[in-house]
């Protein structure tokens, strides 16, 4: 009965609502029929080229490698794209596609506000309808991107439940969907989710890998030895690793969001503080109590601040293909200025939590040996977080 | 009192099944709400067991499951409660909670446990017919049955999931979460057609319902009424005295359901 092509080891599938389950099945019908179209795919790269901004730079950070003194950090250039990061990539294909579906109306959670802004722009672009739900938290933390939804003309609906960020957000969504399914699609934001979200945004996403494959042959004449990228549902991540997974010299390494740190429970460090569970239409790992309540997960990162973990993640973490570290607020917050001030670059908090772990691992590093840290939004959004954290209040 | 079985439900007319989130307010009060339903002509007994982020319910049954969450309630405690509730009440009871609840407490040991302190069956929403074997052989092997739902959206699903059905078969009578509804404009006829040409187990109509007024016309429909938000209402409206108003509430809808 359980679609095969829905799991990951055996994580994934479609733990959701009878309501729902049509919808999922037309999706994915929808989805397998589009994705081999060859007018659909040159629109979609169209898009990407002309509108987005692709392909990203594949930045060579001297500066940064030189004050590091070990392996070659590339830093790919995700926060270049239109909205300022790579949820731009997703939202492009699945709107493109819900308009090839006939729907008139994106939904869509968010934590940081990137996605929404991305599907607002996207609704904005293709005439569509939006309603994006954002946790109340989070609308806060991230005033600033709650206005620009605004401006692109989607409703932000504030969500009061649970811990009032993104998990409450996807929950709403959810719960949305299953209210009004016929002319909306429900854009995920990550690799999460039932069957075929997990899919479908994974592709989406690849373009990163396939690009920064491309890119580094061309620069360096041979492949990475490792490609870093910031993981809280973990779309950026596969995005990074999908084309390099083949490529076993490669390490693949993922940055949790640790909060506080791994042994506080202000943590969103799902693979070093979860455990297996079923939650949001998937099987995964989960950071929950003994009896399978999920947890109130905490990081500086509204865009990490998620108590799961996609389920190609959780494979890849079962199988030992991919590494997956806990790097604490501090740590990102400091690797936030850093970055800015080497490299004139202000990364997404997000991204930062990679950044981070590049600043650990290069120096360990040969001089030869190769880094692709990907970059998945730029920080203009946190920067009143930022100086909060270090004691400085902006008036907006 | 092993010997209860979900079909009891459905041989003294049409059903009324009435659900309360256990441990809202607390579990001594759910105990007392149990005893009234049951001594009010409640047929099946669904007993939600909270979660922390129940995806299919309304804002009714999410502010109840915090209730009881941030009471300390726990899987274990409500398991206690069913034991104490099984030495008087003989009314079918099944358990109505989401899939992380099952398995994160190890699903052979949650549904063990059902088995052993009486409890017939298991809804779990987010548990489609496509993810049902992730609990189904666990179900057989300790005789509690796995309740399927079919929904509004469900088509050509219908036929599919009605012939595997167990229990009873919940129909789900419209879109969205859980909530009092003052319209149902699903055409439940035809879905009711259609399972019923592919099954012989009885079927009841939940979601949206709380007035004796639509349970009269489900019951003209189906085999039965599940009512939830109404009752959570009335928990929250009396908290701890609940117990009267949720008897005087279940007796009205039982009445109702029994002129249908």
């Amino acid at each position: 009965m359980t679609n095969p092509e829905g799991r990951f080891g055996v994580h994934g599938g479609q733990y959701v609502p009878e309501t729902l389950m049509n919808a999922l099945l037309e999706l994915e019908e929808a989805y397998n029929y589009y994705k081999n179209d060859p007018e659909f795919n040159r629109e979609l790269q169209k898009l990407f080229d002309e509108y987005a901004n692709r392909p990203s730079n594949l930045y060579y950070a001297e500066k940064m490698t030189k004050d590091l003194g070990g392996a070659k950090v590339y830093l790919k250039r995700e926060d270049l794209n239109h909205t300022g990061a790579h949820k731009v990539n997703n939202v492009l294909g699945q709107a493109l596609l819900a308009k090839k579906m006939g729907k008139t109306r994106l939904i869509a959670e968010t934590g940081a506000g990137q996605h929404g802004v991305a599907t607002a722009t996207a609704a904005a672009l293709m005439d569509m309808e939006c309603v994006v739900f954002m946790g109340e938290e989070d609308t806060k933390r991230q005033a600033l991107n709650v206005y620009r939804m605004k401006l692109l003309g989607a409703e932000v609906v504030p969500v009061t439940t649970g811990t009032a960020t993104l998990k409450d957000a996807v929950s709403e969504a959810m719960r949305e969907w299953t209210k009004r399914i016929d002319d909306t699609h429900y854009c995920l934001g990550s690799v999460m989710g039932p069957h075929p979200f997990p899919t479908i945004v994974r592709d989406f996403q690849a373009v990163i890998s396939q690009e920064a494959r491309e890119q580094i042959l061309q620069k360096e004449g041979k492949l990475p030895d490792a490609v870093i990228a910031c993981v809280g549902g973990g779309s950026n991540a596969i995005g990074s690793f999908y084309h390099f997974i083949p490529d076993d010299g490669v390490r693949l390494i993922g940055c949790e969001a640790a909060g506080r740190g791994v042994d506080t429970k202000e943590t969103a460090a799902t693979l070093a503080t979860g455990r297996l569970g079923i939650f949001h239409g998937m099987k995964s790992y989960f950071c929950q109590d003994e009896y399978g309540q999920i947890a109130p997960v905490y990081s500086i990162s509204a865009g990490l601040d998620y108590p799961g973990v996609g389920p190609e993640h959780a494979n890849l973490y079962d199988t030992g293909r991919a590494e997956y570290v806990p790097v604490t607020d501090e740590e990102a917050v400091e690797a936030f200025e850093y970055l800015s001030r080497i490299e004139g670059i202000i990364p997404a908090i997000e991204s930062a939590h990679a950044i981070a772990h590049a600043m650990k691992l290069a120096p360990s590093m040969d001089k030869d040996q190769v880094i692709i840290v990907t970059v998945s939004g730029r920080g203009d959004k946190d920067v009143a977080a930022i100086a909060r954290y270090r004691g400085e209040d902006l008036h907006d | 009192m092993t010997d209860i079985r979900i079909s009891d439900a459905f041989k003294n007319g049409k059903a009324f099944i009435p659900f309360v989130t256990c441990g809202d307010p607390d579990l001594e009060t759910t105990g007392k709400i149990v005893r009234a339903m049951a001594e009010n002509g409640a047929d099946l007994i669904e007993l939600g067991i909270p979660f922390s982020d129940p995806t299919a319910e309304g804002p009714v049954i999410q502010g109840a499951n915090i209730r009881a969450l941030s009471g300390g309630v726990t899987t274990d405690l409500i398991f206690d409660l069913v034991r104490d509730l099984r030495k008087d009440v003989a009314v079918p009871m099944v358990f109505m909670t989401y899939a992380n609840v099952v398995y994160s407490y190890g699903a052979e040991r949650f549904i063990a446990t059902c088995r052993d302190i009486g409890v017939q069956g298991l809804i779990l929403p987010d548990i489609p017919y496509e993810e049902k074997e992730e609990f189904l052989d666990l179900c057989h092997e300790y005789g509690v049955e796995l309740v399927s739902l079919v929904a509004p959206t469900s088509a050509n699903r219908i036929a599919m999931i009605a012939k595997e059905a167990e229990g009873f078969l919940y129909i789900v009578s419209s879109l969205g979460v859980t909530g009092t509804r003052t319209e149902i404009s699903t055409d439940l006829d035809a879905i009711v057609k259609v399972v019923r040409e592919n099954t012989d187990i009885p079927c009841a109509i939940g979601f949206g319902i709380s007035t004796p007024e639509q349970a009269a016309k489900m019951g003209a429909i189906a085999d039965g009424a599940i009512v939830g938000s109404a009752i959570v209402k009335l928990v929250a409206e009396y908290g701890r005295d609940a117990a009267g108003p949720v008897g005087d509430y279940v007796k009205s809808m039982k009445e109702a359901l029994r002129n249908s």
